[in-house]
């Protein structure tokens, strides 16, 4: 049994702790929210906050967890989306949707960090964030906006 | 209504599917319709497939399958708008496989004509098409044609339940059916005294539908024609969308699959012992031409598959990259499947201007979902639930692979994180299916590993053209072009429902022959180059290479003939259809075309395809050693224009797509197997590499047109050509970054 800070709530797993994080989170707490997409860290899918900071959660085993995890459900809820959630919204970014969860927890990281980011800064941030159906100019918009928002 | 009117008012339904509003619907379009497969429970009543009336209000039932372009908003948006729903309260479900929801315009596209100039004899075989599919219910998503095809018949299923609520409330209120109205989801006396849609759930089962429906006009729509807030944008903002990959069932168990790496070909040996030491693993299931491991997680289940040790057979097909383009470039020299374009006589042109050979390579889907399905096998059914575009194919093969009655398999389509053709095959559920067939009474969820998926798709063909034109006196005179390629639509054909088209393969040749250009000369021939490796459904289909050959080499031949491209296209296309013509103005007018400085490089493409007419303008811009795609223009005429948020989306998002395959998208392989495995070898535009993007939306058709695929096809050509602007070197291969060295 391992145990971690999921979303405020103290959560138990019974699986191995070689066993990374995203398929703890999917598979052994049911929090689905957060996607497989590549399994290499190489589209950004499966983006968790680690302490405050984006991290691949398909790259960090079970065992490595040290400190407190927020996923997309611990982010804001349908009822009272995080401001980045709700410029996702107001800006309509999502197409398939399965890439926003790991879009939106890279960008609330990054937004968090660098509050007021530049268009280049935004592009950079967001690079290792892979979205197939090529949503690219609403996600650009929605982290304007939200930006923006945090300035008002 | 007699038969000949009967015939008239469906061609007009089905071949041009844009009757003005306010049309009577006869009673035959209600009488006619298959059967309600929905059944729901205790004070619930679906008054048609399409509309369920319960305690919390209205649900739509969608026929077709929800991938990210839009279709369950504009389609709830359909019914919403003849019954006056609230927006806000709008609930739409995915429709069980069922007759009733045969796409009426998905068969039509393989019809050998161009659209831009359907007759009224071409009209009448739309038609036929159209009832072929409704008689054995092909429920499709796919071909960009979810909109066309609903657009009289949500509104229709709307309507009639409008009405079926007036006459329900009619007792309540005291007053005749004819004198009630309907606002945000209630039924409206005269007095103002109102009822709730909800409250009159349990009253619906006594009323009988209307005979006779009426449409309301386009002048008096609330919702349609408007951007509206998508009804699936607050699921997938905050991680509550359900994927197939998302479903969970007690007591469920995972499954990995590994099949044989050589597509189709056999597994000679296989030892599972390795895996079954594993901590966490319960078994391997023998598929034949490989295996699947079941665990308690996923992760568990797709290690535990690379650890069986395999031994595969040989490819049934040419086992390189090389061999297999041998393969298709010699079909250009075989026999010719179709010549569905020949004006008047490039025979007698005699030597050509120019000449030219154009190719591309295998592609794959990618969707950022892996394959995946959830299956219960127990007492004799099976349940399914996943991602797909054909509910009623994942039946009838499942119950197939399963030796199942098809009325004992369910399916529940989820959300899909991208289909792009992809999600229209059915192995990835036949290969669940099997798995927890082996597993009775417990339920398995089958993941692919993406390297799984990468390795196992159906690819987008590679393809071949040999490029002859003629200019003179400043004009292109003649075109002559001739396509080889493995052919999709009959192997998928074969493939998924058992027989190959015979004659003419139309979208083998789509995107060129089709093109409404007023050229005196022209001929386009096809060449089938069938191969064992298996081909499929790629977002535009033959559009997305043949528009590819054909708009590059036309930049060929305007710079023969001294032409600026754009003025030619448009030229060209005003002599054909002037709703393309002014597409391909508009898009030069957006991008400020005609003055492109030092280091700033622009091409123009157009492909009229799905119905949709699409012209865009690529910048490219030495950044650097390096170049960077600055800027995608993109001008289209989607005719009546539901919901122009969504075809925005679609129109940028299917040119980013299109520009990520023209720079890097490649399926290559080696000893029978595909190289490329996972996103590392085989990526996609990010938002350092994609352009930005505009959209404009023309409006000088009455037809309507798909949104989904049309933006795809003018992007690789129109970077091509802005290559060649910026560089002066003409590149006829793709992927581009094979040549270029782009800032991503």
């Amino acid at each position: 049994m391992i145990r971690l800070t999921i979303n405020g709530e103290e959560r138990e797993v019974d699986l191995p702790g070689e066993v990374p994080l995203l398929w703890a989170l999917r598979d052994g707490l049911g929090l689905t929210g957060t996607k497989f997409g590549c399994g290499v860290a190489a589209c950004g899918a499966c983006t968790v906050h680690l302490d405050g900071q984006a991290v691949r959660s398909c790259q960090i085993a079970l065992a490595d967890v040290d400190g407190p995890v927020t996923t997309i459900e611990g982010l804001g809820s349908p009822e009272a989306p995080h401001p980045v959630q709700a410029a996702w919204i107001d800006a309509q970014v999502a197409q398939c949707g399965y890439c926003q969860s790991g879009q939106i927890m890279q960008a609330a990281a990054f937004l968090a960090a660098n509050p007021n980011p530049t268009d280049e800064e935004i592009d950079a941030a967001m690079a290792g964030n892979l979205c197939r159906c090529g949503a690219y100019p609403r996600i650009r918009a929605a982290i304007r906006a939200a930006a923006g928002g945090a300035q008002g | 209504m007699s038969r000949a009117g009967t015939l008239t008012r469906r061609t007009l339904l089905v071949g041009t599917a844009a009757v003005a509003g306010g049309a009577a619907f006869g009673a035959w379009w209600i009488a006619q319709e298959p059967g309600n497969p929905l059944r729901p429970g205790a004070g619930a009543h679906a008054i048609n497939p399409f509309v369920v009336v319960d305690g919390d209000g209205v649900t739509v039932v969608s026929p077709r399958s929800e991938m990210g372009q839009g279709t369950h908003t504009t389609l709830a948006a359909l019914v919403a708008e003849e019954m006056d729903l609230d927006w806000g309260d709008v609930r739409v479900i995915h429709g069980p496989p069922a007759r009733a929801y045969w796409n009426g315009a998905i068969l039509g596209l393989g019809l050998p004509y161009p659209e831009y100039a359907r007759t009224d004899m071409q009209g009448r075989l739309a038609l036929g098409m159209a009832l072929l599919a409704k008689g054995v219910g092909v429920q499709v998503t796919g071909g960009s044609t979810s909109t066309v095809d609903a657009f009289e018949r949500l509104r229709a299923a709307g309507s009639a339940a409008r009405e079926t609520l007036k006459a329900a409330a009619s007792p309540h209120l005291r007053r005749w059916p004819e004198d009630l109205r309907t606002e945000a989801g209630h039924v409206i006396a005269p007095d103002g005294t109102g009822i709730a849609y909800a409250d009159l759930a349990g009253d619906l089962a006594a009323v009988e539908p209307p005979r006779e429906v009426a449409l309301r006009p386009s002048s008096e729509w609330r919702l349609l024609g408007r951007s509206l807030p998508r009804v699936d944008t607050v699921a997938k903002s905050t991680g509550t969308a359900e994927y197939g990959i998302d479903v969970r069932l007690p007591d469920m168990l995972y499954a990995a699959p590994r099949m044989s790496p050589r597509l189709g070909g056999t597994m000679t040996s296989h030892d599972p012992a390795p895996a079954l030491a594993m901590e966490g693993v319960e078994a391997v299931v023998d598929l034949g031409t490989g295996i699947a491991a079941v665990a308690r997680d996923g992760w568990t289940a797709m290690r535990a598959a690379e650890a069986v040790v395999c031994e595969w057979g040989p490819a049934p097909y040419p086992s390189s990259t090389e061999t297999l383009d041998e393969f298709v470039a010699a079909a250009l020299d075989g026999p010719r499947n179709s010549r569905l374009r020949d004006e008047g006589d490039v025979e007698a042109l005699g030597p050509p201007t120019t000449e030219a050979e154009y190719r591309v390579p295998w592609l794959a889907h990618a969707t950022m979902e892996p394959m995946n399905a959830t299956v219960l096998v127990k007492d004799g059914s099976a349940e399914i639930w996943c991602g797909n575009q054909s509910p009623t194919l994942i039946r009838d093969h499942v119950a197939d692979a399963l030796d199942l009655a098809r009325d004992a398999v369910a399916v529940h389509t989820t959300f899909l994180g991208g289909g792009f053709g992809r999600r229209g095959e059915v192995d990835f559920a036949v290969i669940a299916a099997r798995v927890a067939a082996a597993t009775p009474g417990r339920p398995v969820k089958t993941v692919w590993s993406r390297e799984e998926d990468m390795t196992h798709d159906f690819y987008r063909p590679a393809a071949r053209a040999r490029m002859r034109g003629w200019v003179g006196d400043g004009a292109v005179t003649g075109l002559h072009a001739a396509m080889a390629a493995p052919s999709v639509t009959r192997s998928s054909a074969r493939r998924l429902v058992g027989v190959a088209p015979p004659g003419a393969d139309k979208g083998h040749v789509e995107g060129a022959f089709d093109q409404p250009y007023g050229l005196p000369n022209w001929r386009v021939d096809g060449h089938l180059a069938d191969l064992a490796v298996p081909v499929g459904f790629w977002r535009s289909v033959g559009n997305s290479q043949n528009a590819f050959f054909q708009e590059c080499f036309l930049d060929e031949l305007a710079l023969a003939a001294g032409r600026d491209p754009l003025e030619l296209r448009v030229e060209l296309a005003r002599r054909e259809h002037e709703p393309s013509a002014r597409v391909i103005e508009a898009a030069g007018e957006m991008a400020g075309w005609g003055s492109s400085p030092d280091g700033v490089g622009r091409g123009v493409a157009f492909c009229h395809s799905f119905g949709t007419p699409v012209a865009e303008v690529v910048e490219v811009r030495r950044d650097g050693e390096r170049i960077r795609l600055s800027g995608v223009w993109i001008a289209c005429d989607v005719g009546p224009c539901l919901d122009p948020g969504i075809v925005e989306a679609q129109m940028s998002g299917g040119a980013i797509f299109g520009l990520s395959a023209a720079i890097m998208g490649e399926i290559t392989f080696e000893d029978g197997m595909v190289r490329e495995r996972n996103f590392p070898d085989q990526d996609a535009l990010r938002t350092t590499g994609a352009p930005r993007a505009e959209v404009r939306i023309l409006r000088n058709r009455d037809e309507m047109g798909g949104a989904g695929e049309p933006g795809v096809p003018p992007a690789a050509p129109a970077l091509a050509n802005a290559l060649f602007d910026l560089t002066g070197e003409r590149v006829r291969e793709l992927p581009l970054r094979r040549r270029f060295d782009f800032a991503t």
